[in-house]
């Protein structure tokens, strides 16, 4: 079975973001990145159906040359080989970069291509399910766990309100992973000692595909309640608190 | 082309806080709405001020099915070719929509949590970095322009009812049981809910911040202090460290207790969802820019790890 994965570098999640000096992203230097945490869990997925199915898992990524830092992330934990997609543009719409993927696995005719429900950044949460639609693929969205059933998967899905299904699909297919649904690895030593030989592809971004939609601006949201913050030493702002709780909002 | 189409799923909650947020941008553009459901609900949508209701009917729609629903919803668009598209932003929706809008060439904007229409033309508020930051989004190029619209960014009862039934026309789309890929098996849910937190009075919730597992007792402490049920975000059930019966948010919980306290919690949208209608919220976070403090009444910037001690002893006074 030849299992892709497609992840995302994000800013590490601690990071105190600032808006660029334009107004229409944030200014990404002095950053620090990591996996995209819902991705973190498709790689999971992929590396376990991997080895309850045997086959390959490929990495694919699009993103600028520091994204190669994650990807050999992913193939330390265990993934095969990698796709790099080179592109600077880091607030793609979801359409142009689902084609773009679609262009750089064109060669690749996977059973299986897996993606985390969403990212941490643009959190659109729609590359997965657009990547099958352009790849005329069958999809299933907040995957729980999968099975390989005689002529295709069967998948347990999460729906609204703790209720849950199964669905059962051909191959070849999409699936966004919902976070949580198992432990993730770490990688080992040896993992890492790999990783340095394994290979990464480096391919441009297919061209042509305009924005559908643009960010205008970007910007802190306005505080739309006012709260009162209180300001002090550990025990002066709990008192503050604590009083305010008993006296103003009476809830105590 | 005209006109604002506002695909719901059911006639109430969420949708109709879609139908809501479809007639105000309708009007700030000067535009008729129409609806339209999937199934047998029209007569329940057909109550609010919308020029007329699609009720799509088909026997293979019974059942949800991604590939049913964009070959049903691709004629009817193409047939009546609305300006713009609206959908609650549901995990159904989540799940076709992207298919359905690529399908026609477009994207949809999703999660969307407010909208603007300077001078006839529509830009879209939604949120980016799980919350820290919100971003203006306008369309590129032709409709129709698709959105889906965040839990709670329009209200319900603003929703205008009609003078009388709005009409409905019954449509039936071309579709083969050939052209459904996915087969979808039984409904299911793993265990009862031990814990009602919706009947809870005081709730204290942790998030990421505490860390640990074995810091989870401090914030044990403090719920037991304050009389309150212990509650978690979604990453913390996650990772096992509480059940997932005592998350709130979207996938979890909705909980409107009397006072909330956020301790360690960034406030994702899909958390606060669960529980911004709490009468007082309170949160303790390091980090002064978390979405969290848009919502609280009273806040604590600081090092929960000397906090939250700090306020049980505080609570024994």
């Amino acid at each position: 079975m030849k299992i892709v994965v497609a992840i995302k570098q994000v800013p590490a999640r601690d990071s105190l973001l600032k808006v660029n000096a334009s107004g229409t992203w944030i200014d990404d230097t002095d950053l620090s990145w990591e996996i995209n945490e819902p991705d973190a869990y498709a790689l999971e997925a992929g590396l376990q159906l991997r080895e309850a199915a045997s086959g390959e898992v490929v990495v694919l990524c699009a993103g600028p040359e520091h994204a190669t830092q994650t990807i050999r992330e992913a193939l330390a934990k265990g993934a095969d080989r990698a796709i790099h997609i080179e592109t600077d543009e880091s607030a793609a719409d979801p359409l142009v970069l689902a084609k773009q993927m679609a262009a750089a696995l064109e060669f690749e005719k996977p059973d299986v291509i897996l993606t985390g429900l969403q990212s941490d950044d643009l959190g659109y949460g729609q590359t997965g399910v657009i990547l099958a639609e352009v790849l005329g693929y069958v999809h299933a969205t907040l995957v729980m766990s999968i099975e390989t059933t005689g002529s295709g998967i069967r998948v347990k899905r999460e729906l609204e309100d703790g209720w849950f299904q199964n669905v059962e699909m051909p191959l070849p297919a999409v699936l966004t992973i919902q976070s949580g649904a198992a432990k993730l690895r770490y990688a080992t030593l040896m993992g890492i000692k790999k990783a340095k030989s394994k290979e990464i592809k480096a391919v441009p971004a297919a061209a042509g595909a305009a924005p559908l939609v643009t960010l205008e601006r970007v910007y802190f949201p306005p505080k739309s309640k006012k709260s009162q913050i209180f300001e002090g030493s550990p025990q002066e702002t709990a008192a503050q608190l604590v009083e305010k709780l008993r006296f103003e909002a009476r809830v105590l | 082309m005209s006109g604002i189409l506002v695909i719901l799923e059911q006639p109430h909650g969420m949708s109709i806080e879609a139908l809501a947020a479809a007639q105000q941008i309708a009007s700030e553009l000067g535009q008729p709405v129409f609806a339209a459901i999937v199934g047998n609900d029209a007569p329940a949508v057909a109550a609010y001020k919308v020029e007329k209701v699609h009720a799509v009917v088909h026997p293979l729609l019974a059942e949800y099915t991604s590939d049913g629903y964009r070959i049903a919803l691709k004629q009817l668009i193409e047939q009546h070719r609305p300006s713009c598209v609206l959908f609650p932003h549901t995990y159904q929706v989540r799940d076709f929509a992207p298919a359905l809008a690529a399908s026609l060439g477009r994207v949809l904007v999703s999660d969307v949590v407010g909208h603007r229409a300077p001078n006839g033309s529509l830009v879209l508020v939604r949120q980016l970095f799980q919350g820290k930051l919100n971003a203006d989004v306008r369309f590129v190029g032709d409709g129709p322009w698709f959105a889906s619209i965040q839990a709670g960014a329009f209200r319900a009862e603003n929703a205008v009812k009609g003078d009388a039934a709005a009409p409905i026309e019954t449509v039936t789309p071309a579709l083969e049981a050939s052209q459904i890929r996915t087969k979808p098996l039984e409904r299911f849910r793993e265990s009862q809910r031990a814990v009602d937190l919706g009947a809870a009075e005081r709730i204290v919730s942790v998030g990421r911040g505490i860390r640990e597992q074995e810091n989870i007792a401090l914030v044990e402490d403090l719920a037991k202090a304050m009389g309150a049920e212990l509650a978690a975000s979604r990453p913390i059930c996650d990772n096992g460290w509480l059940p997932m019966e005592r998350q709130v948010g979207s996938s979890g919980q909705t909980v409107a207790p009397k006072l909330y306290v956020a301790v360690g919690i960034s406030g994702a949208i899909q958390h606060l969802v669960g529980m911004k209608g709490a009468k007082t919220i309170v949160a303790i976070n390091k980090d002064p820019e978390a979405p969290i403090f848009e919502v609280a009444d009273y806040g604590i910037v600081g090092d929960l790890f000397q906090t939250v001690p700090a306020l049980i002893e505080a609570l024994k006074k």
